[in-house]
C-alpha cells in the first residue's frame, strides 16, 4: 500500500544547489514502498518539515540499551509522535569504526543491509565522536541489528558518562609523516577502556585521540582528554637537492617568505648555496616547513609521541587545550605501546576517582592544579608543560630543597643514560 | 528447546575493528613506510611509498547524513576503479585509492557524474564538521545538515579550488555545547533569552541539585511554584547559554526567534607554525533562517573572501588577523565590533591588549 507523502516545501528547497543533498536521500528511502523503512522516513521527513516550519526540535531521550551493555544507544523519542507515528521511536546505534576509517565496499554494503533490514535506512559516515551513526530505528529493532553487526565484528560506541569511541588519522597507513603506529596505539588504548563505555560510571565523559603528528588531523588537541600526538626528537632530515629544487620553485623571496620566516621558532635559515640550514635544537616539530617541502624535508628517525591532557569545549568553566602531560616518549617497541595503554589507565583511573560529577578531565586538573594531577598518575614536573613558569609569587614554597634535589636525582639518572 | 537457544546472547566485547583487513592493499603492504606526496591536481594525493609504490587519492565531499543508495553507489565506484576499498576523513569526505595512474581521470569523471564533488584537499574549503540538529539532537536550536548543505553549496567553487592562503576548516554547531568544535569559521546557535520554564513538570523530570550544579553562573535555585517543587533561574544572572536544558527538558531554552547564530573565526586544532587556538566571536544575533540561512552564509562568504585577499600562503584564518590586527579584521570584512566581543569570562583580561601594540 501506497503511504501518502507528507508534503515537505521548506526541505525540498534542499535539494537546489550542487552539493550531494541529504534531503533528495531521505526522500529515496521514503519513496522505496517495498522496504519497511519506507514509512517511518516519510514520517521522519514529516517531523524535520515541522522543525523546519516552527524552528524547533521534537526529540526527547530515554533509555534504551542492548543486553550486557549500558551505553552505546542514542534514545530518540518523537515529542510530536501523534503527527507522525512510523518515526515515534527513532533511535541511533553509535558504533565504533575500524581505526582510521578504511572499509571494504563488501562491508560497507554488509553494513547497510543490516540498515535495510532493522534500521531507517540512514547512515551518517561519520558522528563528531567518529563512529558510525545508524540512525533511526524502532525500540525492538535495537538488538537484532546490534547482534548482528556484532558478529560481523563490529562494537558499540560510546555515549553518557563515560570512554567515548575514539578517532586515528590516517597516519601510518598512507601518510609519511606518521610518527608512530596511530591505529595500534588507538586500538590497545580504547580497547583496554570497553569496560568504562560499554558501562559507564565516570563523573562526565572521556575521550582519547590519536594524532601522527602536529598537523593533528583528528583535532586531538582540544577535542580530546587524552591527546597522543606524533614527534621525533632527533634531526629533521634534509635532501638538500631537493630543496635546491624547492627554493627554484618557489624563488629565494617565496622560500623565505613562506618556509623560513614562518618558523614558529626561527630555527630555520637559507645558506647562500640554496640549502638549508635547521637549528634543531630549537625546532619544536610543528611541521610546518615539511608540509611545504613534502620531498626535501622529512620527519626524524627517533620517533615517538607528545602527550597532552584536558581539552575540551566551553561547558561548564569554558573553552580548555589540552596541556603537555609527556613531552616526548619515544614509540619503538611493544613495551612503548604497554607504557601507552598504562598511561592512559592511570589518568582515567585518577579522573574517575577525582573528578566531581560532569566535571572533564581539563577542568578537574584546573580546580586541582596540575601539580597534585602530576602527582596522581605518577608523573614528574618538566618545564615543557609550561607556557612560561609562575608570574605570581603568592605560594608557599616549604619543601623547595627536597624539589631541587629530585631535579637533579633526574637531571643525573638521564645524564647516565 | 536446548538450553543454548534459551541463554539470550550476550555481546562480544570486540573493541574497535582493526583497519589492516579493510584496507587497501598497497596502503597495507606499505603500511609505516612512505616517502613523501604530492597534490598533482585539486582533489587529487600522490603518495610515494619507500619500496616506490605509488598511490593516488581522490577525495570527495558527500552529505555525510547518507541514504543507504547513497552509500551503495559509493560502493560501486570503488569497485569499479578502486580496487573496493574506500576510507573515510574525520570531515566526512570519502577517499578512493588508485595505484594506477591512468583511473585517476576517468575516477573524478564518474564521482563528478554521480554528483560527488572532488576536492577539500590542500588550501580548500574542506566539507563542514557538523552535528545532528533538529534530524536527530534531543537539544538542538537549528537543524545541522540544513545549514551545512547551504553553506557548502555556497562554497563550492572553493572546496573545488585551492585558492585560500592555507586550508580552512569551518564547523557548525546547534547549540552552545559546540559539538561541532573549533573551526577558521564556526558557526554556532547562541541563545539570547533565558530559558522558559515548565514548573509542573521539573519535579518529575530533572534532578534538581544536578541541574542546578550545571549552571555556569550559579542563576539557578529551588523553588516551589503553585505547591510544587521546581527550579528558578535569576535572569539577571542568566547568561542563556542552555546548560540547563539537557539536564532538564522542562527548562526550554530554544526559541525560534530568540535563539540566533553567532559566528566566530580562528579556531585552530593543530600546533602547526602558531600554538592551537580557541575560535572568537565576531558576528553575533544573526536570524536562525531556515532552509537556507542567507543572512549567516553572506557574513560566511564576507570573511572567507576578506582571508582570500588579504591571507598570505600558509597563513591560517587566526594567523592573518594576528597579523593584520583585530580593527583591520572588523574593517575589511565590515562587522561590527561591539561591548560583546569584550571578553568578560574567567580569565578574561587575558583578551585584552596589554602592550601599546595598536593597529592604527
Amino acid at each position: 500500500m501506497a503511504t501518502k507523502k507528507h508534503e515537505t516545501p521548506l526541505l525540498d528547497q534542499l535539494e537546489s544547489g550542487p552539493w550531494p543533498s541529504f534531503i533528495t536521500g531521505l526522500k529515496h528511502l521514503a519513496s522505496d514502498e517495498n522496504q519497511q523503512y519506507a514509512p517511518m522516513v516519510n514520517s521522519l521527513l514529516g517531523q524535520l518539515e515541522h522543525s523546519y516550519e516552527t524552528r524547533k526540535g521534537y526529540w526527547k531521550g530515554g533509555t534504551i540499551g542492548v543486553r550486557g551493555y549500558g551505553a552505546g544507544i542514542i534514545p530518540r523519542f518523537s515529542e510530536v509522535a501523534s503527527k507522525f507515528p512510523e518515526s515515534s521511536e527513532f533511535h541511533t546505534m553509535r558504533v565504533m569504526p575500524p581505526a582510521g576509517m578504511h572499509y571494504d565496499t563488501k562491508v560497507l554494503r554488509q553494513l547497510c543491509d543490516v540498515w535495510e533490514k532493522y534500521g531507517s535506512g540512514l547512515i551518517a559516515l561519520h558522528g563528531q565522536s567518529g563512529d558510525i551513526m545508524m540512525q533511526g530505528i524502532s525500540s525492538e529493532n535495537v538488538q537484532p541489528a546490534f547482534d548482528e553487526m556484532n558478529e560481523m565484528g563490529f562494537d558499540l560506541g560510546g555515549a553518557g558518562a563515560g570512554v567515548r569511541t575514539s578517532m586515528s588519522c590516517v597516519g601510518a597507513a598512507r601518510c609519511e609523516q606518521s610518527c608512530y603506529d596511530e591505529a595500534k596505539a588507538m586500538r590497545m588504548v580504547i580497547n583496554n577502556m570497553l569496560d568504562d563505555m560499554h558501562r559507564p560510571s565516570l563523573p562526565y565523559k572521556f575521550k582519547a585521540k590519536f594524532s601522527g603528528c602536529a598537523n593533528d588531523c583528528v583535532n586531538a588537541s582540544h577535542r580530546s582528554d587524552f591527546a597522543v600526538l606524533g614527534t621525533w626528537k632527533d634531526d629533521i632530515k634534509v635532501n638538500q637537492e631537493e630543496l635546491k629544487k624547492k627554493v627554484a620553485e618557489l624563488g629565494r623571496k617565496g622560500f623565505n617568505d613562506q618556509v623560513v620566516n614562518m618558523c614558529p621558532t626561527r630555527a630555520l635559515s637559507l645558506n647562500d648555496d640554496d640549502t638549508l640550514e635547521i637549528d634543531n635544537s630549537s625546532c619544536v616539530k610543528c611541521m610546518h616547513c615539511i608540509n611545504v617541502c613534502t620531498k626535501a624535508l622529512s620527519v626524524g628517525d627517533e620517533k615517538g609521541v607528545t602527550i597532552l591532557v584536558g581539552g575540551k569545549r566551553t561547558l561548564k568553566i569554558g573553552d580548555l587545550m589540552g596541556t603537555v602531560l609527556v613531552p616526548f616518549h619515544k614509540m619503538d617497541s611493544e613495551e612503548d605501546y604497554e607504557w601507552l595503554v598504562e598511561l592512559s589507565e592511570n589518568v582515567l583511573e585518577f579522573f574517575a576517582d577525582n573528578a566531581l560529577e560532569h566535571e572533564r578531565t581539563g577542568e578537574m586538573i584546573e580546580r586541582i592544579g596540575l601539580v597534585n594531577f602530576l602527582e596522581g598518575v605518577g608523573v614528574d614536573v618538566d618545564p615543557n608543560m609550561v607556557a612560561h613558569p609562575r608570574t605570581s609569587s603568592y605560594v608557599r614554597m616549604d619543601g623547595w630543597d627536597e624539589e631541587v634535589s629530585k631535579w637533579n636525582a633526574r637531571k643525573g639518572t638521564a645524564a647516565a643514560e | 528447546m536446548s538450553e543454548a537457544q534459551e541463554a539470550p546472547r550476550m555481546p562480544d566485547e570486540c573493541g574497535v575493528p582493526d583497519p589492516m583487513q579493510y584496507m587497501h592493499p598497497v596502503l597495507k603492504k606499505n603500511y609505516g613506510a612512505w616517502d613523501w606526496h604530492d597534490r598533482p591536481q585539486v582533489g587529487v594525493l600522490h603518495h610515494v611509498a619507500k619500496s616506490g609504490d605509488e598511490v593516488w587519492t581522490i577525495k570527495a565531499g558527500t552529505q555525510r547524513q547518507m541514504d543507504i543508495h547513497t552509500i551503495r553507489k559509493l560502493c560501486d565506484i570503488a569497485d569499479e576503479f578502486a580496487d573496493g576499498h574506500v576510507r573515510f576523513t574525520t570531515r566526512s569526505n570519502i577517499e578512493y585509492t588508485v595505484s594506477d595512474e591512468s583511473k585517476v581521470e576517468p575516477l573524478i569523471k564518474k564521482l563528478e557524474g554521480e554528483g560527488f564533488p572532488v576536492g577539500g584537499t590542500g588550501n580548500s574549503v574542506s566539507m563542514i564538521s557538523h552535528t545532528q540538529g533538529w534530524l536527530h539532537c534531543d537539544i538542538p536550536g537549528t537543524d545541522a545538515s540544513g545549514v551545512v548543505k547551504s553553506l557548502m553549496d555556497a562554497m563550492y567553487h572553493e572546496f573545488k579550488h585551492e585558492e585560500m592562503p592555507n586550508r580552512v576548516k569551518i564547523t557548525t554547531s546547534c547549540c552552545q555545547i559546540n559539538c561541532g568544535g573549533q573551526g577558521d569559521i564556526a558557526i554556532n546557535i547562541q541563545h539570547t533569552k533565558p530559558p522558559i520554564i515548565n514548573h509542573d513538570l521539573v519535579s518529575n523530570m530533572c534532578e534538581r541539585p544536578a541541574v542546578v550544579a550545571r549552571c555556569p553562573v550559579a542563576a539557578i535555585r529551588p523553588a516551589l511554584v503553585n505547591g510544587k517543587p521546581t527550579l528558578e533561574v535569576d535572569e539577571k544572572k542568566c547568561i542563556c547559554c542552555g546548560a540547563c536544558f539537557p539536564p532538564c527538558p522542562p527548562m526550554q531554552i530554544n526559541d525560534p526567534v530568540h535563539s540566533k547564530i553567532a559566528i566566530w573565526v580562528g579556531g585552530k586544532h593543530s600546533s602547526t607554525r602558531s600554538k592551537p587556538s580557541f575560535h572568537k566571536l565576531v558576528a553575533a544575533g544573526i536570524p536562525n533562517n531556515a532552509p537556507r540561512w542567507p543572512e549567516a552564509t553572506e557574513i560566511v562568504l564576507k570573511i572567507l573572501s576578506a582571508y582570500k585577499e588579504g591571507g598570505k600562503p600558509w597563513e591560517r584564518m587566526n594567523e592573518w588577523i594576528d597579523r593584520i590586527g583585530w580593527p583591520k579584521f572588523f574593517e575589511v570584512t565590515g562587522l561590527p565590533f561591539t561591548k560583546f566581543h569584550i571578553e568578560d569570562w574567567r580569565g578574561g583580561r587575558n583578551a585584552l591588549n596589554a602592550s601599546s601594540h595598536v593597529h592604527l
